[in-house]
C-alpha cells in the first residue's frame, strides 16, 4: 500500500533526534562556526549516549550502523529498515547542525565504509573507533579513479605514499580509511581502501582548511610518506579484478549518497522552518488552498522552495527505502543527491534573501545554513557527477561514451 | 433563445468572425502550407456554431434510495513507508497502461487536430472502469475503499498515452466521484446509476472561470436564493466535452453560504455552451458553459454548501491534474531517450554530450519528484489525513517542473520537436495545463 509518511515505528527515533538537534546542536551551532578548528567537546557525551542507544536503536550520524544492503529474499513483504531510519535520523540532526553531525565521534564516513565492507575480523579490531575517509587528492577530486596515492606490498605490509586532502574529521578521528592504488596502470580496479591508524608516524597532518561552511567539522590534509600498514588493513578483496571495477570502494559511495541527500534535506528544512516563522511575524503566511500567484510574492516564493524541498525529501526516502528492500537504487540514490544538493543551496540562499538583514546577519543562523549548504552539493559526488550517473543509467551509456 | 441570448450569441459570433478574418487574411498560412489544416480544424471546432444549446440529457430519476448517503470508507494504513502499488492497483495500472499505449497514443494526433476524443475510445475507457473508481460498492462501484491513489495511478497511466484524451475520458469520473463524496442519498440515487451503467454520460465538474489569477475560492459565478430554488449566473471556462455533457457539477458562490457545488442537468433552461479550444488538452473538446438565470431546485446544492467539502474538491482536483502531468512527463522522458541516443551530430549520438544528457537527467529527477509528491498527497487523502499542503506542493511541482519538462522535450528534438510529426510539441502545449486547470478532474 502506497504511503509516504514517516513510518510509525521510527517516529520515536525521529523525535529523539529532533531533541538532540534542538537541545544539543542548535545552542552551540554559532559557537563552533566562529571557533573553527576547536573541538566541540559537548559532542563527547552525546556520542557516548548514542553508542549506548546504538545497541537497540539506529539513531546516529553518517555511518554508525553502516549501510549494508538488505538482501531481498523475494517474500514480497515491505521493509522499513536501517537505511530509512538512518536517513530519517540524519535529516533531524542536520536540521540542528550539519557541521556538528559531521563532527560526531565515531560517526565518520570511514565508519560507514568499515561497517559496510569490513570482514568480521576487521570489525572486531576496528569497531568502536572513529574513522575518517581520505579519497580526494590535490589533482583528483570527482575523478577518484585517477588518484595517485600508491600502495605497495612489502612482505606483510602495504607501504602507502601520496597526499590526501579534504579529510573530514581527519584530525580528530582514530582511524583514516585511505584510498590508494595497487597499480596505476590498471585504473579503477586497482584502487583499494586501507585502514590507517591516526597515530601512524607515516601519515602526517599537513594542515586544517579554513572553509565557507561546516566550520565545526575539521577538514584535514595529510602527507603519506612510506606509511606502513599491516596487510590485514586492506578493506575488501586484495584482488585486482578489472571486471569488478571499483568494487568495494565505490560500493560505499553508492550507499552513502542518500545519507548526504538527507543532510541536505535537513539543512533545507531548517532554513524553511525559520523563514516560515519570520515571514509569519511579518504578516505573510502561505495559504495552501489559494493559488500561489494570488498570494504575497514572498508566500509564492516560499511555496516554490517548499515544493523543491518536498521532492528532495521524498526522493531521499525513496532511495533509502529501496536499499532496505534490496532493490537496486543507484539511479534513485544519485537522483536524490542531485535534487537535494541543489535544492538545499537554492532554498537556504532564498531564505536569506526573504529574511533580509535578519537572514544575512550573524544574529540568526540562516546565513550559516546558506554557507553550510554549498558543500552538500559538492562532496560525495558533485551535482555534475550525479547528473552524469543519472544520465548514464537513463540513457544506457558507459562512462567512455558519456564523459 | 431569448433576446439577450441572441444578442450575446451574435456578439460572440462577431468576435469569432473577426479573429477568423484576421487569420484568413494572413498569408502566413499559405507560406507554411497550413491553410488546409487550419480550415479543417476551424470547421471541426465551430461546426456547431460558436454557441449552442447544451446537450439534451437522459432522464435522471432517483432509483432505490438508501436511508443515508453511501460513502467509501477511508483506507487503513499499515504505518509503513511503501511506494509499491498493491496487486489490484498493479493490475489496473497494467490494463490502463496497455490501453494507453495501444489505443490512446495512436489516436492522440488526430484527436488533438479534431478537438475531440474518439467516441469508441471513451467507451473503452469506461469499460475499463475508470469512471466508477470513486463510487461506493453498494451503489455499483468497484473499490471497497477510497482510493485517490488508484485514481492517480490510472490518470498517470492514461496520460502516458495522451493527456487530452485522458482529460476527456476522466471527466465523467470527476462528476461520479464528486457525487459519491459529497452527494446526499437523493443525489446519489438519482445520478450514480447512469455512471455505473454501460452507457456512461458525458459529464463535467466545472470550477474554472475565464479571468486572470483565478482563485476557485472566489467565484464570479453566483447562485442566489429565490424561494426554495437557486438561480445561477456566470461563465465556466475550459469545461471538458462541454457540448456533449448531460450533467454538470458547477461551482458557484452561493448566497449567504460561500463557494459551493451544484448539480445541474444539461437540459436546464438558461444553460448554453460555446466552444473554447485551448493551447492544449484539445481532445478534451473544451468549451465555455454559460449560465444565465439557471434555476435549479434546493436539492441541487451539494453537501449543504459545506465549505470543507468544496475546498476538498478543489484540492482533490489539483491532485488529479498532477497525475496527468506525471504521466505526460514520463511520456516525454520515454520519448526523448531513444531520440537523443539515435540522433547523431558531429559524428556521434547527441546524448554523448553533457548538455543533452544532463537535460535528460533533469527530466528524470524532476518527474520522479513530481510523482512522489503526487502519491504522497493522494495517500494522505486516502488515509483521512489533511492534505492541503501536499496537494498545493504537488501542484506547484507539476506546474513548474512539468512545464520545464515539456519545454525541454521540444528542445531536445530541436526543429523536429516543433513539428507535429513528433508528439513533444503536443506535450509542451498539454503540460502548461497543470498550473492552469482547476476542477474538471477528481481523485
Amino acid at each position: 500500500m502506497i504511503n509516504l509518511e514517516t513510518p510509525k515505528k521510527f517516529r520515536p527515533l525521529v523525535s529523539q533526534a529532533n531533541q538532540v538537534a534542538t537541545e544539543v546542536f542548535r545552542p552551540i551551532s554559532r559557537k563552533y562556526d566562529v571557533a573553527e578548528h576547536e573541538y566541540p567537546k559537548e559532542l563527547d557525551m552525546l556520542a557516548s549516549l548514542i553508542d549506548g542507544m546504538n545497541e537497540g536503536s539506529d539513531i546516529g550520524g553518517a555511518g554508525a550502523a553502516g549501510v549494508r544492503r538488505e538482501d531481498g529474499d523475494g517474500d514480497g513483504k515491505n521493509r522499513n529498515g536501517s537505511n530509512l531510519s538512518t536517513v530519517l535520523g540524519i535529516i533531524e540532526l542536520c536540521w540542528g547542525d550539519v557541521g556538528l553531525l559531521l563532527s560526531m565521534p565515531r560517526q565518520g564516513l570511514g565508519n560507514s565504509a568499515i561497517a559496510s565492507v569490513a570482514t568480521a575480523e576487521q570489525l572486531e579490531q576496528y569497531g568502536g573507533k572513529w574513522a575518517a575517509m581520505a579519497i580526494t587528492e590535490p589533482e583528483a577530486g570527482s575523478d577518484s579513479a585517477s588518484i595517485r596515492t600508491t600502495a605497495e606490498l612489502d612482505g606483510d605490509e602495504y607501504v602507502l605514499n601520496g597526499e590526501k586532502i579534504y579529510v573530514t574529521s581527519g584530525e580528530r578521528a582514530d582511524l583514516v580509511v585511505v584510498w590508494a592504488t595497487l597499480d596505476r596502470s590498471k585504473g579503477r580496479a586497482a584502487i583499494k581502501s586501507f585502514i590507517v591508524e591516526r597515530s601512524n608516524p607515516g601519515m602526517k597532518l599537513d594542515r586544517l582548511e579554513h572553509k565557507l561552511g561546516i566550520r565545526a567539522s575539521d577538514t584535514a590534509a595529510f602527507i603519506l610518506e612510506d606509511c606502513r600498514v599491516p596487510k590485514e588493513a586492506l578493506l575488501g578483496s586484495p584482488e585486482v579484478d578489472v571486471k569488478q571495477g571499483f568494487g568495494g570502494a565505490m560500493q560505499t559511495f553508492d550507499n552513502t549518497r542518500p545519507l548526504v541527500a538527507a543532510m541536505a534535506v535537513g539543512v533545507a528544512r531548517a532554513s524553511l522552518d525559520e523563514t516560515r516563522m519570520r515571514l509569519a511575524e511579518a504578516g505573510v503566511e502561505v495559504d495552501y488552498s489559494k493559488p500561489a500567484l494570488s498570494q504575497h510574492a514572498a508566500a509564492a516564493r516560499f511555496l516554490e522552495m517548499e515544493a523543491d524541498y518536498e521532492a528532495s525529501h521524498l526522493l531521499t526516502l525513496q532511495a533509502a527505502w529501496m536499499a532496505d528492500n534490496g532493490k537496486p537504487n543507484s539511479l534513485q540514490a544519485s537522483m536524490a543527491k542531485a535534487k537535494a544538493g541543489r535544492t538545499c543551496v537554492d532554498v537556504s540562499l532564498g531564505c536569506v534573501e526573504l529574511c533580509g538583514s535578519l537572514g544575512y546577519g550573524e544574529n540568526d543562523l540562516l546565513e550559516k545554513w546558506a554557507r553550510d549548504a554549498k558543500i552538500l552539493d559538492i562532496f560525495e559526488g558533485t551535482q555534475q557527477i550525479q547528473l552524469l550517473i543519472v544520465a548514464r543509467q537513463l540513457l544506457g551509456k558507459t562512462s567512455a561514451e558519456l564523459k | 433563445m431569448n433576446a439577450t441570448d441572441k444578442g450575446m450569441a451574435e456578439r460572440g459570433m462577431g468576435f469569432g468572425l473577426r479573429a477568423l478574418n484576421r487569420l484568413a487574411g494572413s498569408d502566413l498560412l499559405d507560406r507554411i502550407r497550413m491553410r488546409k489544416q487550419v480550415e479543417r480544424a476551424l470547421f471541426q471546432t465551430t461546426k456547431q456554431g460558436f454557441r449552442s444549446a447544451t446537450n439534451a440529457n437522459r432522464t435522471f430519476k432517483a432509483a432505490t434510495k438508501l436511508g443515508r448517503p453511501a460513502r467509501q470508507p477511508h483506507a487503513r494504513t499499515t504505518g509503513q513507508f511503501d511506494i509499491t502499488p498493491d496487486d489490484e492497483q498493479q493490475m489496473l495500472q497494467e490494463a490502463v497502461g496497455a490501453f494507453a499505449s495501444e489505443k490512446v497514443r495512436p489516436a492522440a494526433l488526430a484527436a488533438d487536430a479534431a478537438c475531440a476524443a474518439p467516441t469508441e475510445l471513451l467507451a473503452q475507457a469506461d469499460e475499463l472502469g475508470v469512471t466508477i473508481l470513486g463510487v461506493p460498492e453498494e451503489l455499483g462501484g468497484v473499490m471497497p475503499e477510497r482510493s485517490a491513489i488508484t485514481s492517480v495511478l490510472v490518470g498517470e497511466a492514461l496520460a502516458h498515452g495522451d493527456m487530452g484524451i485522458a482529460f476527456a475520458a476522466l471527466a465523467p469520473a470527476a462528476v461520479a466521484t464528486a457525487i459519491s463524496l459529497w452527494g446526499d442519498e437523493e443525489q446519489e440515487a438519482t445520478y450514480l446509476p447512469a455512471f455505473t451503467s454501460e452507457d456512461v454520460p458525458a459529464a463535467a465538474l466545472a470550477l474554472l472561470e475565464p479571468r486572470p489569477l483565478f482563485d476557485p475560492l472566489q467565484l464570479d459565478t453566483k447562485a442566489r436564493k429565490d424561494g426554495d430554488d437557486w438561480v445561477l449566473t456566470g461563465v465556466k471556462s475550459l469545461v471538458p466535452r462541454a457540448a456533449d455533457c448531460e450533467l454538470f457539477v458547477v461551482a458557484a458562490e452561493a448566497q449567504d453560504i460561500g463557494p459551493a457545488l451544484f448539480i445541474i442537468e444539461s437540459s436546464t433552461a438558461g444553460l448554453s455552451v460555446e466552444s473554447e479550444p485551448a493551447m492544449g488538452l484539445r481532445a478534451g473538446a473544451t468549451g465555455r458553459l454559460l449560465l444565465e438565470d439557471v434555476r435549479v431546485p434546493a436539492g441541487a446544492l451539494m453537501s449543504d454548501g459545506k465549505r470543507e467539502a468544496y475546498v476538498e474538491c478543489v484540492e482533490r482536483a489539483r491532485i488529479a491534474w498532477c497525475s496527468l502531468a506525471v504521466g505526460t512527463a514520463q511520456a516525454v522522458l520515454d520519448y526523448v531517450i531513444p531520440y537523443v541516443n539515435e540522433r547523431t551530430a558531429f559524428g556521434e549520438p547527441i546524448s554523448n554530450r553533457q548538455a543533452v544528457a544532463f537535460a535528460v537527467s533533469d527530466i528524470g529527477i524532476e518527474s520522479d519528484g513530481m510523482r512522489l509528491a503526487t502519491y504522497r498527497a493522494a495517500s494522505r487523502a486516502d488515509h483521512g489525513e489533511d492534505f492541503a499542503r501536499e496537494a498545493a506542493i504537488a501542484r506547484k511541482l507539476c506546474a513548474d517542473k512539468g512545464m520545464q519538462i515539456g519545454s525541454d522535450g521540444v528542445q531536445l528534438l530541436g526543429g523536429h520537436g516543433f513539428i507535429k510529426e513528433h508528439p513533444v510539441e503536443r506535450w509542451y502545449r498539454d503540460l502548461r495545463a497543470a498550473g492552469v486547470m482547476e476542477g474538471a478532474l477528481l481523485v
